[in-house]
């Protein structure tokens, strides 16, 4: 593990290194460096997790990315965008149901700019929530659509109430891979600068990774270390989240160059606790690393506790995106807090992005 | 590391039997990462970096059962709507999938069906001999043949002497649930006494017949009480060597009279891993996908196990206690599975024969 207890810097020896551990390195010998990270950064064993819900505004979406099975053209006839009563309804419950934080997502619809962003924003703060909304790809089509900088986007959601920016759109910040899965996605750089503008602007955010699907090893270690770089930078991220790619009713699934990479790569359980454990080591400027019950499942999600995650990120109440792919795993706030629990740590309900304000959750 | 688990730890690493103190304090830490270690090590010692997977395929011929264990989703009474028992056709029918399948074993565990008669069985078994005498068939839980003795009024020597010479092949390791009186008679009081199935499986392997053991855990069971049933697994291992692979079954809930979540990744983990320590004469840890579903039983392949059961193609009894896998994986899906965790896929029949191996993939893990 020679190399990795100090700060890595960004050049292509250090990507081989990661490269070697990632796919070399004994299972438990990662899981152990990482588990090192984690109680350097977390001594307490607090785990923490946030009652939330997930909504997505729309699933029109003008990217049509491969990998995505969530996504409909306009005219589709299961295309949607939700009315202002049922986006009321949806956070009238989740308060009701003890929820504390809204996170918004949608499609890159066509016909939307800052305009329909910030009546969004609006509608949601009308209530006593939290909002965690916008990925970067989505800031950046406003900002298109509406002829304005990122900047300018960015100041007009945070003056209408948006509390934090949620890390998606990042699949693999690597522009090749980018241009095989998502070619009218924003550029790797492009969605850095959405996050180092947000940052700068006082918005925290976290930060994802979507893998599994056609990146090769080398891909991933960049993108930890692309990821660690603007954390040196802005200090805004609070947390990291790698997931696995759910190929289910996706057109990817159907290239026949994606079964190949895929039996080589990592989007696998093993393969997933040893990208879990390889981000905690290369990321210890991150605060958190949130564990993916979503595609992984409770059982998994918990044995990544063990492999450098302390965050088991939320209870989501709804879930389309990765449904629509085939995986829809359900975890309450009880199921959350036994299974952190059993695995000899201490639950802890934080109430926004980062643990500021955390509470140990009460004996069951 | 603990000090308890160092001390372990040194005992696995000189290849000494571990004690039943030793195998409490296992199941009671939370460094999973050195009991898997542990666990590993023992593994690679006796089967290397080989995975067994088997092509077989599952039938339940009847889930009319005279028993009521509460733990069970799937029996039903003669008159319930959902009461079913197939026909030998059905039966045959499904042997013949199986040899399209390329399957090597038949897989047949059923309930205790108060109206068929010990000959409706010995029938099945002959009529798969001599249609499909490529397919080995493993059958009947100690319970069942428990069952058929006291239908018959034959002793239980003689009921294994008329179901091999009528084409049995093994035992599945069924029926064990937990041995300690005090947890059965809680959930399954109707049921054989722990007593009388390792006594079924003593007479099964002194007739020459190989067979699994079980134990079913995330109920109402205590770790001593799980600790003990190792214990007299092991001891009737040392006795007969009769016992092929050993098997934790996961506890399902849904459906059934026991008011419980279902078991985490950490106990899963832990019961495959203590099983692989402890159970020192037994050479395959196996983890039943199906039970701890696929993702789990790939992980568990670096805790102690060895096997990863097979295709199975149709699965009842934990399906009707709210398993949330498939009923079915091909032999590519186990492979790449496989694989994937770094280990070399092997093929193997019932009795642990090599019918293929795989190269092992580039990467390690």
């Amino acid at each position: 593990m020679a190399g990795f207890g100090r700060p890595v810097v960004n050049d292509s020896a250090t990507v081989a290194d990661g490269v070697r551990l990632l796919r070399e390195a004994p299972l438990f010998d990662l899981g152990r460096a990482a588990d090192a990270v984690r109680r350097r950064l977390h001594p307490d064993g607090i785990v923490t997790y946030i009652v939330d819900r997930n909504i997505n505004y729309t699933n029109i979406c003008s990217c049509g990315c491969s990998f995505c099975a969530f996504y409909r053209k306009k005219d589709a006839p299961d295309a949607y965008v939700l009315s202002g009563e049922e986006l009321s309804a949806k956070i009238v419950d989740t308060i009701a149901a003890g929820g504390v934080r809204v996170l918004l997502q949608g499609g890159l619809h066509p016909d939307w700019g800052i305009g329909e962003a910030v009546r969004l924003v609006r509608a949601v703060k009308r209530h006593p929530i939290l909002l965690h909304g916008f990925s970067p790809p989505e800031v950046w089509h406003f900002a298109h659509q509406s002829k304005m900088t990122i900047g300018e986007v960015i100041a007009r959601l945070k003056d209408a109430g948006l509390d934090s920016i949620p890390g998606g759109g990042a699949e693999i910040l690597d522009d090749e891979v980018r241009h095989r899965i998502s070619p009218k996605k924003i550029g790797w750089e492009q969605w850095a600068a959405v996050m180092r503008e947000a940052h700068r602007q006082g918005l925290r955010s976290s930060a994802t990774m979507m893998f599994g699907s056609v990146e090769t090893p080398e891909a991933i270690v960049a993108h930890l270390l692309r990821v660690r770089a603007l954390q040196e930078e802005t200090g805004g991220f609070t947390a990291f989240i790698p997931w696995v790619f759910q190929s289910g009713n996706t057109e990817l699934s159907r290239d026949p160059r994606f079964g190949e990479a895929s039996a080589a790569g990592f989007g696998h359980a093993v393969g997933y606790l040893r990208v879990l454990a390889l981000s905690r080591i290369l990321l210890p400027n991150v605060p958190s690393v949130q564990v993916s019950w979503v595609t992984m499942g409770a059982k998994v999600a918990q044995i990544g506790l063990f492999f450098g995650a302390d965050d088991f990120g939320s209870t989501m109440m709804e879930e389309n995106v990765v449904a629509s792919a085939g995986t829809s795993f359900r975890m309450s706030e009880e199921e959350i807090v036994a299974t952190v629990r059993d695995a000899g740590f201490t639950p802890a309900h934080r109430p926004g992005l980062t643990g500021a304000g955390k509470r140990e959750t009460g004996a069951a | 590391m603990e000090s308890d688990l160092r001390r372990i730890r040194d005992k696995v690493e000189a290849g000494e039997r571990l004690s039943e103190a030793d195998a409490l304090a296992l199941y009671r830490t939370r460094d999973i990462l050195a009991v898997g270690e542990m666990a590993a090590l023992a593994n690679r010692r006796v089967n290397g970096d080989r995975v067994y997977f088997i092509v077989n395929r599952h039938v339940n011929p009847t889930n009319i059962c005279v028993n009521r264990c509460r733990f069970c989703a799937f029996s039903k009474e003669m008159n319930d709507p959902l009461a079913y028992t197939m026909t030998l056709d059905e039966i045959l029918r499904r042997a013949e999938e199986a040899r399209e399948q390329r399957a090597t074993e038949l897989h047949i565990v059923g309930g205790l069906h108060p109206d068929l008669p010990f000959d409706f069985y010995l029938t099945m078994l002959r009529s798969l001999r001599e249609r499909f005498p490529s397919l080995h068939v493993q059958a009947f839980t100690a319970v069942e043949i428990d069952y058929f003795g006291k239908i018959t009024g034959l002793s239980l020597a003689e009921v294994i002497a008329q179901l091999k010479d009528a084409g049995l092949g093994s035992l599945p390791g069924g029926g064990a649930e937990i041995f300690a009186p005090q947890i059965r008679n809680e959930i399954c009081p109707e049921k054989i006494s722990g007593d009388r199935w390792l006594e079924v499986m003593e007479a099964v392997h002194a007739a020459g017949l190989r067979s699994n053991a079980t134990m079913l855990y995330g109920h109402v069971e205590t770790l001593e009480s799980r600790v003990d049933h190792l214990g007299r697994l092991r001891e009737l291992q040392d006795r007969t060597g009769g016992f092929q692979s050993f098997i934790p079954l996961a506890f399902h809930p849904k459906n059934t009279e026991i008011a419980k979540g279902y078991t985490t990744g950490l106990e899963d983990l832990l019961a495959l891993a203590v099983a692989r320590l402890y159970l020192d004469n037994f050479r395959h840890i196996k983890s039943f996908w199906i039970m701890v579903g696929p993702k789990l039983a790939q992980i568990s392949l670096h805790f102690g196990v060895d096997d990863i059961d097979g295709t199975v193609v149709e699965e009842k009894i934990t399906h009707a206690a709210g398993a949330q896998a498939g009923q079915e994986m091909s032999v590519a899906e186990l492979v790449t599975m496989i694989r994937q965790a770094g280990k070399i896929p092997v093929e193997r029949d019932t009795l642990y024969n090599v019918v293929r191996e795989w190269p092992a993939s580039v990467a390690r893990s």
